[in-house]
């Protein structure tokens, strides 16, 4: 599939490996006898928003995990900068975790202390900055999420929305170089999405980040990303601009992007026959 | 009887593999205590939460634990004429066996269960995955000072329960039952030794208090992030740990006394 010209790149340069902040190559990887991935390849291109997207189930969240070396792959490599993830020693993957960010689909804000102790918590275990200084950081990031007033608020008197917007206050606390969003958009109201899809645009254009997005939601996703990727059965199966998979005539494309229940993606999990079973002759 | 001994075989499997992760945990925990005493604020906050907040329910209970060892001690010692060693005899059930033995035994029901839930729901919420994240190790950030706050309040609280038992005791055996305070408070000062009682139970209860810690830790760490799992992991908490404190009484017995 041809890629076009992505969003906001720079129309002269050529992209390089050495654009590319993380590079994934042949990966396999399975939980208990389920394959997840199959020989997945994909690049993700510094400074810009990448989208990965696929149906519920196909490992979008394992992505972000196998990123971050929380859980190792079977088979390939996961190349962030140059260096495998996979064979980091823990010191190694803790000072590259020091550089990214992630916000998780729950926020993970830790309950027992609040709004602005939750961002100054990075800050606090990794720097000796003065509590002034600390103070105007963590002040920044909350004003840029738009919860500055909400610094003395315990995370369980946040809404899903606000809690999002704090966990994403404290992703970019120590102004990481990559950001992961696993699924930002979920169980937000139309108000808080819009705000959040903004959010991600702005502050990776602002503060010259790499975002990866994990998404299900189509056109929220397609609103801010620069290269998506769209994964089914443990491998890509489109890759492109937004437009490019709007007009991919493939069918697993086609059906993901508009939504359609009949396609190579079956809506329902195997079963025996409906009305057989209930007619209880299914035993 | 091909299956029976199949399951056997599993739980004997199961019970091994815990208990040698639950050694290796202890490495773990143990590597992370001289620098978590550089940030004493946590341990200080930790002691409060499984001492400070315990001290109602082990109070109360030394007390009516004391009150009714005195009323049937007093009881049996009436027959031979002895109440005056209901004092040496409360002190020395209480500072040797019952303080550290039933402390731990509610330090398991209350706090030990505080920390399992409260851990096991950190990590069915994703707040330890987000702390590994932003390269905080959680065993030395949240796991290392809610041991050493659990280690050091045991000792504590054991005294605290055996104090309250002696006021309970003295209540009804010197105010209620009429026993002389004087041979109450004399036998007791007499016959209780610093070093084979209050000593050994002392070091009764430090060795509860790593027990009961350790197993709330490690339950609450190793937990299925569901409700159900947490759930468990409390349930097991305190299960094992009143396993593990009456084995360990006995085996401390025995040392101590020097016969078994």
């Amino acid at each position: 599939m041809a890629v076009r010209e992505e969003k906001g790149a720079p129309k002269t340069a050529a992209r390089g490996a050495e654009d590319n902040i993380a590079v994934i190559r042949d990966l396999h990887y399975s939980r208990g006898h389920r394959r997840i991935y199959e020989g997945l390849n994909l690049e993700i291109p510094r400074g810009r928003v990448t989208a990965i997207m696929g149906p519920s189930g196909t490992g979008k969240t394992t992505m972000l995990r196998l990123l971050t070396g929380q859980i190792l792959p079977d088979h390939g490599s996961i190349l962030i900068e140059g260096e495998d993830v996979a064979k980091m020693r823990r010191k190694q993957l803790y000072n590259y975790r020091k550089r990214i960010g992630m916000l998780f689909q729950n926020g993970a804000l830790l309950t027992d202390i609040n709004v602005y102790e939750n961002v100054a918590f990075p800050l606090r275990e990794h720097t000796d900055l003065p509590e002034r200084l600390v103070r105007h950081i963590v002040l920044t990031k909350l004003h840029a999420v738009g919860l500055r007033g909400a610094w003395q608020m315990m995370p369980a008197e946040l809404s899903g929305g606000m809690a999002r917007r704090v966990a994403l206050a404290r992703a970019i606390a120590m102004d990481p170089d990559l950001i992961l969003y696993d699924e930002p958009f979920v169980g937000l109201d139309p108000i808080s999405m819009g705000v959040i899809v903004r959010l991600i645009r702005r502050m990776n254009d602002a503060l010259g980040l790499t975002s990866i997005v994990v998404s299900h939601d189509v056109d929220e996703i397609s609103s801010i990303s620069d290269r998506t990727y769209l994964i089914s059965d443990g491998r890509v199966v489109a890759s492109g601009s937004p437009e490019d998979l709007q007009d991919n005539c493939s069918a697993v494309v086609m059906q993901f992007m508009n939504g359609m229940a009949d396609g190579p993606v079956p809506f329902h999990y195997p079963a025996p026959d409906y009305g057989e079973q209930l007619l209880g002759r299914d035993s | 009887m091909k299956r029976i001994f199949q399951d056997i075989w599993y739980s004997v499997q199961d019970f091994l593999q815990t208990f040698g992760s639950s050694q290796l945990f202890l490495v773990r925990i143990l590597a992370g205590v001289p620098a978590a005493f550089l940030r004493p604020g946590l341990i200080i906050k930790q002691i409060h939460g499984s001492g400070v907040l315990s001290l109602a329910i082990i109070g109360i209970s030394g007390f009516f634990v004391g009150m009714v060892l005195s009323l049937q001690a007093y009881n049996s010692l009436a027959r031979f004429g002895a109440t005056e060693s209901l004092g040496v005899l409360a002190a020395l059930a209480l500072t040797r066996e019952l303080g550290p033995v039933v402390t731990a035994l509610l330090f398991a029901g209350r706090a030990g269960t505080a920390l399992a839930s409260e851990i096991g729901l950190m990590r069915a919420t994703d707040q330890l995955s987000g702390m590994e994240m932003m390269a905080v190790d959680p065993v030395r950030r949240v796991v290392v000072p809610r041991f050493i706050g659990g280690v050091i309040a045991m000792p504590l609280l054991a005294a605290i329960f055996s104090a309250m038992g002696l006021f309970g005791a003295w209540l009804e055996g010197v105010m209620l039952l009429g026993v002389d305070e004087g041979a109450f408070w004399q036998q007791m000062r007499s016959q209780v030794d610093v070093y084979d009682d209050v000593l050994a139970g002392i070091l009764k209860s430090f060795v509860f208090g790593i027990a009961a810690s350790l197993l709330a830790v490690f339950e609450g760490y190793n937990s299925i992030p569901t409700a159900e799992g947490v759930s468990r992991a409390t349930t097991r908490t305190v299960v094992l740990t009143a396993l593990a404190v009456l084995v360990l009484n006995f085996m401390l017995t025995a040392v101590l006394i020097g016969e078994v």
